[in-house]
């Protein structure tokens, strides 16, 4: 990974405000692998906005250097969307975990691959909802048991990264919070891709999900290169068993980009009105 | 043959395909070159497309932004299903119905209503010109009954045919048979002398309101179609491309608004259009606006609810939820233009206050104003300095919500160095860091409602017309029939006042005192049905001490009979 030398380290990008999160929460090494991505993309931290909604890992944005916003449930897709293309020339990251993104924001999420901003979308994904203490999410086990769904909820996964993939993500990998070197390569990666970049990152929630302190035996890196062929990542996505990590899909859509030159006053406008 | 008049209102009917809206377009052209103010609406039956239709123009000597008691002449080129549109076409025994006999019978309602009645067989006439169509021969039946200038009408039609050659020579001669078949029945609402020319906009609400978002610097709009809205999408597109901006089509109008707010984070003055659903549906973000303090405005073109209601009609029934709808203690801005230009001014001074006080502006405009074309005076439309206080780096520690005597703090544009901070709608303290404190939520909750409070709207805040001790009060679409009651009223001897209130947030309640100073009785005019806007008024000042309302809900607008039959009653009681 070549990085750019602007004398910037990680902990540049780091606020001075101390996190909400429980301890040994995974979304601690998730802000440690931003901070260093943005420290190997050589970006300084007024040329980042991160953009987010509403849950745990949403709360990321205060906690770095950059321009935040910390909008409402749902709907950070949206938010990001309107700021990079108003605003082109930032980088903008879009934060948030499994409920904010696919259950609440799941239309904006289909909406972000298919409109294939330049946006990279970081989804913490630890398959419940932590700010509410402990409901199921889109991406809970069926038969994971809870207080609002005695005896789990009999209902299927969603699979994330199928849907970016027929939704037309541009770039779509798998991090896992317990490797922050590795995540900070893929966001750095993301970050670079041109269009809707797609990174789901397990993070897990010790708290209400001690369970998934097993993912770190689980987890590897997938035996893989990236394609770039919708087909092939199809049946690989697919067939995954979701502890793949790496870049998994490289696509080559150019992305949304309107043309921003003014080639007319406003008095022009006007013409058509006059009699 | 009678007098000249200073207002004709003709309507023009047919079923799909006959070119009734065509038709009304290059009336209300002709009428604009021969000197007359005018205005059109439309209305349709449910078919997505096709289906009978029926175009209203009102022409007059006066700007004239709202319809007349009723209509001069009925024109159908067919009878199929057109008895639908009877109560948005009332007629009386004045009237004329102007039916083709191969046509049949009018429908019994038309027939009762005591109108003269005359055949034209509009498509024998438009058969026997090679490429002539019924409608044009309509046309020029209703140019001649109005007295038009044959050059006006003839003009206006090859403006629209563009093509020149046969088309348009066969629409001049089914125009110029129209004319002859007019000049048989004699010209029976021949419209007074035309005013003194003036410079003047042909153009719809919506268009106007599009055209003063840009005059007020939007860059950046994100919307959802939706009826009675989406017009004013579609002539934003392509302007705002040209200007170096960028429409989005959202997903969704949760989208819709949230992309606006995103762009309005990162500096561009931005806006989206909507109608009472989709405003439903932005009411979370708009709190997140009033939180974050970042400005956007919201054009809500109010349709007939609630629910679904009736998609294409008006009413002004989202007055509660524009200035009762957001969560929490959310002090924001509500515009309502009064008149279709001031669809332009006001959606323009709508984003000036927006950006100034870093809120979001809701604009009221409704169906009527939208979807009507109207010949108005040209709006004066200077394009806005920019008005957003901006942060610029001074070495100190940046404070985005920091405690200023006016509310309004300065805000850092993404890409700033050394002002970075996090627009949160977490309650958060000056720095902008998240707080449940109760001071923080206390001194935020002041500011923001100190903004609006401290806020000076000048003399722009309503119209306040006349003299009197009765006054009309109103917002909206209706003050136009509003206006031309009170004209009436003064005929009768009865002096009355208009005041139509254009900043209903924040209310202002020491001018409106100034402005019914002296007056003991007040009419509240609105379209709705539970008199949202009266209770408003009642919730936020002081009203005189005899008031009633004159209250009724959408879809047919308000008629100045209504309302200057009530205001003579009453003045009399």
């Amino acid at each position: 990974m070549n990085a750019p030398d602007t004398g910037l380290a990680p902990q540049s990008f780091k606020s001075d405000i101390k996190p909400v999160w429980c301890p040994g929460c995974g979304d601690f090494s998730v802000l440690a692998a931003i901070t260093r991505a943005l420290a190997m993309l050589g970006l300084r931290p007024e040329e980042v906005a991160i953009v987010s909604g509403i849950g745990c890992s949403s709360r990321i944005p205060a906690y770095t250097t950059c321009y935040g916003f910390h909008g409402v449930h749902g709907r950070a897709l949206p938010a990001a969307t309107g700021l990079k293309i108003a605003r082109p020339e930032l980088t903008v990251i879009v934060a948030g975990g499994d409920g904010d993104g696919y259950s609440i924001g799941g239309n904006h999420f289909l909406h972000a691959c298919r409109r294939n901003v330049d946006l990279t979308y970081l989804v913490m994904d630890n398959h419940v909802y932590g700010m509410t203490k402990g409901q199921p999410s889109p991406t809970t086990e069926p038969g994971w048991s809870s207080k609002l769904a005695p005896g789990g909820t009999g209902v299927r996964e969603f699979h994330p990264l199928v849907v970016a993939l027929a939704s037309g993500a541009n770039f779509i990998a798998r991090g896992f919070s317990g490797d922050p070197n590795g995540c900070a390569r893929l966001i750095a990666e993301a970050v670079r891709h041109p269009g809707f970049s797609f990174v789901e990152i397990l993070s897990p929630c010790v708290t209400f999900r001690p369970d998934q302190r097993a993912w770190k035996d689980l987890v590897r890196p997938a035996p893989v290169e990236p394609t770039d062929d919708p087909a092939r990542a199809a049946r690989r996505l697919m067939t995954d068993d979701g502890f793949n990590l790496g870049i998994l899909y490289k696509g080559r859509r150019a992305p949304y980009a309107p043309a921003r030159e003014p080639r007319t006053a406003l008095a022009e406008l006007a013409k058509e009105f006059a009699l | 043959m009678s007098s000249p008049l200073a207002s004709v209102s003709v309507a023009l009917a047919g079923s799909g395909g006959a070119g009734v809206m065509t038709a009304g377009n290059m009336l209300l052209e002709a009428l604009a070159r021969a000197g007359y103010y005018g205005l059109m609406t439309r209305s349709s039956g449910p078919q997505i497309r096709g289906g009978e239709s029926v175009a209203m123009v009102r022409a007059a000597t006066f700007p004239a932004d709202g319809p007349d008691d009723r209509f001069h002449v009925l024109v159908a080129i067919d009878w199929q299903n057109v008895v639908r549109f009877a109560d948005e076409i009332p007629l009386g025994p004045e009237s004329l119905i102007v039916g083709d006999p191969a046509q049949g019978e009018p429908p019994e309602h038309f027939a009762r209503c005591g109108a003269r009645f005359a055949s034209v067989p509009f498509k024998a006439i438009a058969k026997a010109i090679a490429g002539g169509w019924p409608n044009m021969v309509a046309l020029g039946l209703l140019g001649g009954l109005m007295g038009l200038a044959r050059e006006a009408l003839e003009a206006a039609v090859a403006r629209a045919s563009r093509k020149g050659g046969e088309a348009s020579e066969a629409n001049l001669a089914a125009l110029r048979a129209g004319l002859a078949e007019a000049a048989k029945l004699g010209a029976a609402f021949a419209l007074a002398a035309p005013p003194a020319r003036t410079p003047r906009w042909l153009v719809t609400g919506n268009e106007a309101a599009g055209y003063g978002a840009l005059a007020g610097g939007v860059r950046f709009v994100a919307a959802y179609p939706i009826t009675p809205a989406t017009e004013l999408l579609e002539w934003m597109a392509p302007a705002l491309a040209r200007l170096g901006g960028t429409l989005v089509q959202a997903e969704d109008e949760l989208a819709s608004i949230n992309m606006i707010l995103g762009a309005s984070y990162g500096g561009v003055p931005a806006l989206t259009a909507t109608s009472g659903p989709g405003l439903a549906l932005m009411t979370e973000a708009l709190g997140l606006g009033v939180a974050a303090e970042i400005p956007i405005v919201v054009v809500d073109v109010m349709r007939t609810g609630p629910s679904t209601g009736i998609a294409t009609k008006t009413e002004q029934a989202d007055l509660n939820i524009a200035l009762y709808g957001l969560h929490g203690d959310a002090p924001h801005v509500v515009v309502a233009p009064n008149s279709l230009a001031d669809c332009c001014a006001a959606t323009q001074w709508a984003v000036e206050l927006a950006e100034a006080l870093q809120v979001p502006a809701i604009v009221l405009s409704d169906q009527y104003f939208g979807q009507a074309r109207g010949v108005v005076e040209r709006p004066v439309v200077r394009e806005s300095a920019p008005r957003r206080l901006t942060a610029q780096p001074d070495g100190a520690a940046y404070r985005r919500y920091a405690l200023t005597p006016s509310g309004v703090s300065p805000m850092a544009i993404p890409g700033t160095p050394g002002l970075a901070y996090t627009a949160d709608g977490l309650e958060h303290n000056e720095r902008g860091t998240p707080s449940s404190q109760p001071a923080d939520h206390l001194a935020q909750l002041e500011k923001r409602a100190r903004k609006l409070e401290a806020f000076d709207c000048g003399e722009r805040w309503a119209s306040v017309e006349g003299e009197g001790e009765i006054a009309v009060l109103t917002f909206g679409s209706p003050t136009a029939a509003a206006r031309e009651a009170v004209v009436r009223a003064a005929a009768d001897g009865v002096r009355a006042r208009l005041v139509s209130v254009r900043l209903l947030s924040p209310a202002q309640p020491a001018r409106l005192a100034q402005a019914l100073a002296g007056v003991e009785r007040v009419l509240v005019v609105e379209q709705n049905h539970s008199g949202q806007f009266l209770r408003y008024l009642r919730s936020v000042c002081a009203l005189p001490r005899e008031v009633a309302s004159l209250r009724r809900p959408g879809p047919l607008p308000f008629r100045p009979g209504e309302i200057h039959r009530r205001l003579v009653e009453w003045s009399r009681a």
